[in-house]
């Protein structure tokens, strides 16, 4: 490309020739001369090429999906973008200059502040990656807290997020070993947990509600089972908004993803991991902390804090590799809760359970299915058995213009006529009707 | 100097829990849906208008500075401009509101966008294969790192060592550890690597060796076919830290410098929004005969249709659940689209010019250690101002003051008081040259008003020992604090 009239000052200032001789340090072994991608697009072209180009995906505004699995579509207020949108936080960069950045700071304080209260834990870092990421570093930060070599997980959890904490556990040597669910509630089968217990084990991982949907009623039987060894719990943060918190059930460290506060389900990301643990824990963990301090003036002010557990400063030392993590969605969490508050959320979490229980009624009541599956109390999401075939219903579901749950043949075999559903706050009775006659429908 | 940030007193959001009509009791059984021992018997969160909450965080805005606001030479972390298409269309329903798990017939378009942008980046990477799931840079270290140990153990080898280079991002050796590495540091000579040290370092126990190309001090390694030579010998893996591609693209590439793994910064090299940390995105190319190892699933195209395969044995298996993160993933698709193959190299020129342009304004202030040519970014070494009782982070602090974001500071760690400045290709002559007469105004000014800076902002330096000490991360605790200090003992 030609250069600009400022670009050949700039050189001759620096009685520098061309751009070239800029370049003349790489050496001629390794030069490559340009790239072979197409000429660039100007706006109006590249808007319409990617409107063209995403047509083909099938919205949840035009099609009710019924998936859940880690991922939620719930309502996001229009104040939520507002906020998000904002320039001076979006361009910004981890906010290493606190003089210059308490915009940014005091929001994540404010965030970390919305899920200690909702989960009762003394610290919230201000995100990790994912829910996924979340429990991975946990199972290090267990390892580092209760030393040991085996991990035990529910096997009532994603399959995403099994493989992922797989991931992080092999480099720390730590194996993963599943704890059985009692086939008719969905819950952890306490005597296989206690049957799995010994000096080897690092911690257990349970969710609440689970990956079927079940809420865990007996936490204080686990937490004894568990012991002196790590408790981690994995959380929905709405269902919080009415279910008993984490840091009531004796957890060490809770973890879970956000998404759900002020995030568009964007394919499964970027959402944001929810980590907290007990404050005698804290120098253990993972990720950035935001704390609460004075200026030279006295002024209350907000700065990141610990940071000698992070890769900077202690790296292969550190506690987590992590240095960008979802500062911005842990903004849109803040603004999400401070906009739909207390009243809203509340009121958010039970439509959520209501339309779980009225959906689970009316699909009960189609012949040839049973729902809920598992004998329990669920949040919004429940396993569907039928004696048709769930790829069948699957197709069928799709060719009426309805998206089905997740088919969980695949990742539990012995649920292979079960299938997953969601529902939210954002399906209408319509939605509902929709379902349930595709379902009737289905022979 | 004209600049002033805005100065707001906003109280926390959950100040306002303290009025007595907050935390009133509710049902949460909702009447007998949920049985009585699964619910919460409090909850105190603020009930606010919205009117309260929108103006709570636009004043907060304007207590923080992004790109947008002005010059944010951070070096290594490339705050080039964020075009604003890009978030535009991450905001549409047919982008924004589709399912992972949604049948694959029905996201068409988000895998062809996926499967594309995977082809630009390898050919900007010069490689084969390239995943998009790391959820950031790091997180494709820790991907890339697992690519190596997978590959060793597929020979059945184990290898227990990871050499960086003393100038490595904190990141570097962090990841190689949390993938079991041992990390042994390589010191540089005169800025980059010391051949002949890394000769001797190597050995059957070396798995991979990390490098960024320019290096974090701007240096181009001269010596880079060579020392993938020495490694490759050695049966070990070089790897490629993305973070200072911005210098280089369509002049060179990792893989034509003989990587065999790199990991991109979409939010650095292809303007993606820093977010105040993130959500960035951290995809990783590999050369053929690591492809296999790559995470999954992996998405696949026959005749114009897009599926997913994760029939992948030797695959590492995931780093993140899904796809990554998709919506930054878009956005830098966008941006590739716009700037074409032809402006991503003029991109690259024009960081390198800029950069180039600085350092030679500036040498003459500060010091300038190792002679030559820079890429995309220089570290100065603010020793000089130790004369006047003043250090590096004096410096940085005042030029809060007249509008500029300070530059990455004390890093890397081989400079002394390194000031390490990265312009990018966004910014005017205009802006470079207000920029260097702040740098040498400052220089001019009563030591005393660097020692007091930042004046301009809408703080002045923290005491950032009591965030420590204190450890107050949350309204609860900070209300566990206060309310055990004011109950009698």
């Amino acid at each position: 490309m030609p250069l600009s009239e400022c670009s050949l000052e700039m050189l001759q200032q620096m009685r520098v020739r061309s751009v070239d001789e800029l370049f003349q340090d790489i050496p001629k072994e390794v030069r490559i001369d340009g790239l072979r991608l197409a000429d660039g697009l100007s706006e109006i072209d590249l808007r319409r090429e990617l409107e063209s180009m995403m047509s083909v995906n099938r919205a949840a505004s035009s099609m009710p999906s019924f998936l859940g699995a880690g991922i939620y579509n719930h309502f996001i207020p229009a104040a939520v973008r507002t906020i998000v949108s904002r320039s001076e936080f979006i361009t910004s960069y981890t906010p290493y200059q606190p003089e210059i950045s308490q915009g940014m700071l005091q929001s994540l304080f404010e965030y970390q502040s919305f899920m200690a209260e909702l989960t009762a834990m003394d610290v919230v870092n201000s995100s990790m990656y994912d829910g996924s990421t979340a429990l991975g570093e946990a199972v290090l930060m267990s390892h580092r807290i209760s030393g040991g070599n085996r991990f035990l997980m529910s096997r009532a959890i994603s399959p995403e997020k099994k493989v992922v904490a797989r991931t992080y556990a092999k480099g720390a040597d730590i194996s993963l070993d599943e704890v059985a669910y009692d086939p008719l509630s969905g819950l952890v089968d306490l005597e296989d947990l206690r049957s799995r217990m010994n000096d080897s084990v690092t911690g257990f991982y349970f969710e609440t509600p689970n990956f079927f949907g079940p809420i865990e009623t007996r936490w204080d039987e686990i937490r004894r089972i568990v012991g002196q060894k790590t408790l981690v719990i994995g959380v929905n943060p709405l269902s919080l908004a009415l279910l008993k918190p984490a840091g009531e059930m004796g957890a060490d460290i809770v973890v879970g993803d956000a998404q759900v506060f002020g995030t568009p389900m964007n394919l499964g990301g970027p959402t944001i991991g929810l980590f907290g643990c007990k404050q005698e824990h804290v120098r253990k963990m993972p990720g950035r902390i935001i704390g609460m301090t004075s200026d030279l003036e006295g002024r209350t002010s907000y700065c990141m804090t610990l940071q000698t557990r992070e890769q900077h400063i202690r790296r292969s030392k550190a506690t987590s590799n992590i240095c960008t993590n979802e500062a911005l969605l842990a903004v849109a969490a803040a603004a999400h809760l401070a906009i739909i508050g207390r009243s809203g959320l509340i009121d958010i979490a039970r439509r959520n359970v209501e339309n779980m229980s009225s959906l689970s009624g009316r699909i009960a009541s189609i012949k040839g299915f049973k729902a809920p599956h598992f004998k329990a109390t669920h949040f919004n999401e429940f396993v569907v058995t039928s004696n048709r075939d769930p790829d069948r219903i699957h197709r069928e579901l799709l060719k009426r213009g309805v998206h089905g749950g997740m088919r969980l043949g695949e990742a539990f075999p012995e649920l292979k006529d079960s299938t997953l559903y969601c529902t939210t706050e954002m399906h209408s009775k319509h939605d509902h009707d929709q379902l349930v006659s595709a379902l009737e429908a289905i022979t | 100097m004209r600049y002033h940030q805005a100065v707001h007193d906003v109280p926390l959001l959950f100040e306002s829990c303290e009025k007595p009509t907050a935390g009133e009791s509710f049902d949460p059984t909702l009447g007998g849906l949920l049985p009585g021992e699964v619910v919460r018997s409090r909850l105190d969160i603020p009930d606010l208008p919205e009117r309260d909450v929108v103006k709570h965080f636009i004043n907060l805005s304007q207590m923080n500075f992004g790109v947008d606001n002005g010059m944010y030479p951070l070096g290594s972390c490339t705050m080039k401009y964020n075009p604003k298409i890009c978030d535009d269309v991450v905001s549409w329903p047919t982008v924004a509101d589709i399912h992972p798990l949604q049948d694959p017939s029905t996201i068409q378009g988000a895998l062809r966008l996926m499967h594309e942008l995977e082809g630009m980046l390898c050919e900007i990477g010069g490689v084969d294969a390239v995943t998009l799931q790391p959820a950031a840079g790091a997180a494709g270290e820790f991907t890339g790192v697992h690519i190596v140990r997978a590959f060793h153990e597929a020979n059945g080898e184990t290898r227990k060592e990871i050499i960086l280079p003393d100038t490595a991002h904190g990141t570097n050796p962090a990841s190689a550890a949390m993938v079991g590495y041992d990390v042994l540091d390589l010191p540089s000579k005169d800025g980059c690597v010391d051949v002949e040290a890394l000769k001797s370092s190597v050995s059957k126990d070396t798995a991979a060796f990390m490098l960024t190309n320019p290096n974090t001090l701007g240096l181009f390694e001269k010596n880079v076919k060579e020392i993938a030579g020495i490694l490759h010998d050695a049966g070990a893996l070089l790897y490629y830290d993305g973070a200072n591609l911005n210098a280089i693209m369509g002049k060179t590439s990792p893989g034509k410098m003989d990587f065999d793994i790199v990991h991109f910064n979409l939010h650095k090299t292809f303007a993606t929004p820093h977010g105040g940390g993130g959500p960035g995105a951290g995809p990783v190319g590999v050369k053929r005969r690591l492809d296999e190892f790559l995470p999954i699933p992996r998405i696949v195209e026959k005749g114009g249709v897009y599926s997913l395969d994760s029939n992948r044995s030797k695959s590492i298996g995931k780093v993140r659940a899904f796809f990554g993160n998709y919506a930054i993933l878009v956005r830098a698709y966008a941006y590739i689209r716009m700037m074409g193959g032809k402006g991503l190299v003029s991109a690259s020129e024009n960081a390198v010019l800029n950069s180039n342009y600085l350092k030679e304004r500036l040498k003459r202030d500060f010091e300038l250690p190792y002679a030559d040519l820079r890429k995309h970014e220089f570290v100065l070494s603010g020793a000089p101002l130790k004369k006047k009782g003043l250090r590096t982070l004096d410096f940085a602090k005042r030029l809060l003051d007249y509008g500029f974001h300070a530059p990455t500071i004390y890093f890397p760690l081989i400079v002394d008081e390194a000031i390490m400045i990265e312009p990018t290709e966004s910014e005017s002559k205009e802006t470079l040259d207000r920029f260097v007469d702040a740098c040498e105004s400052i220089l001019k000014e009563d030591p005393r008003l660097l020692h007091d800076a930042p004046v301009n902002t809408a703080r002045r330096r923290l005491d950032e020992a009591k965030a420590a000490r204190e450890m107050i991360f949350s309204w609860r605790a900070y209300k566990k604090k206060t309310d055990s200090a004011s109950r009698p003992s």
